[in-house]
């Protein structure tokens, strides 16, 4: 379907702009007329992407973390949040719950949200390029949405 | 400061503040063990109620304290979860962990 809105930024790939980040497609999903539930799915499965950029993709250097998002009429949004780092080379596994490569106090469980508390998630890697995640939840229609 | 905490008999209370992410939870996660050290309490309560969001960073903190409690046998209690949290947290299994309780009002 059309995109009837859009919006891409992109952001340093610093621990401080998780919050920035969540927060920016919280408020451009509010235009679907969210439920604060629903609100809250999409900020905690958003945060868990771009965190993961920032612990997992850029070890050493600080990249860039391009996020965008579309609203269509049919009350879906769709949140592509993509790094150009290290890459994944086995997603299957990178995917499955309580799985991490870093020690210490990562649950490994990052995509386990954003599996639970989206209704799609699709991952796209390459090792060296980087990684793509695009996520999509379709929002209960309330007032409605005034796109 | 992200941590208040307060002592009480052989229990540790740390009221938690803002949002835990992963920005903020090394932060949070050295002063809770600097007051289990200092302590050495026989139960832990972790208190939500002014923590706004939290995503799978906090269940790493969860994971993290309930480990090193089990060293000495301490038990670790959640306390004011919201909605959010408590939703993070049930996906997590953490009631295997802790006791949970949510919020009493949002
Ligand atoms: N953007 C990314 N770039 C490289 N590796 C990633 C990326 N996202 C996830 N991973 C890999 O997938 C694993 C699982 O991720 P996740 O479920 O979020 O758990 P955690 O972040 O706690 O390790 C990570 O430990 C990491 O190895
Ligand atoms: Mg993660």
């Amino acid at each position: 379907m059309k995109a009837e809105n859009r919006f891409t930024m992109s952001v340093a790939a610093k621990s401080a702009n998780e919050g920035f980040a969540r927060a920016c497609v919280a408020a451009f999903a509010a235009q679907l007329d969210p439920t604060i539930e629903e609100i809250n799915d999409i900020k905690t499965a958003v945060s868990e992407a771009v965190t993961n950029c920032i612990v997992h993709a850029y070890k050493e250097k600080i990249g860039k973390i391009y996020i965008t998002a579309e609203l269509t009429a049919d009350n879906v949004i769709t949140v592509k949040i993509r790094d150009t780092g290290c890459g994944i080379d086995n997603v299957e596994k990178a995917m499955e719950p309580l799985y991490t490569t870093v020690g210490g106090e990562r649950a490994g469980l990052g995509f386990a949200v954003m599996q639970s508390f989206m209704d799609a998630v699709k991952v796209r890697s390459v090792v060296g390029k980087g990684t793509t995640v695009r996520m999509r939840k379709k929002i209960s229609r309330r007032y409605g949405a005034n796109l | 400061m992200a941590v208040e905490i307060r002592t009480s008999g052989s229990a540790v209370t740390a009221y938690l503040y803002g949002e835990l992410d992963h920005h903020t939870a090394r932060e949070m996660r050295e002063a809770i063990d600097r007051a289990v050290d200092l302590n050495m309490p026989a139960l832990l309560v972790l208190d939500f109620s002014n923590i706004s969001f939290m995503d799978s960073s906090g269940i790493g903190l969860v994971m993290g304290r309930y480990r090193n409690l089990a060293k000495t046998g301490a038990r670790l209690h959640i306390a004011g979860a919201s909605p959010q949290i408590y939703k993070v947290m049930k996906l997590a299994g953490i009631e295997r962990l802790a006791t949970l309780e949510g919020r009493v009002k949002e």
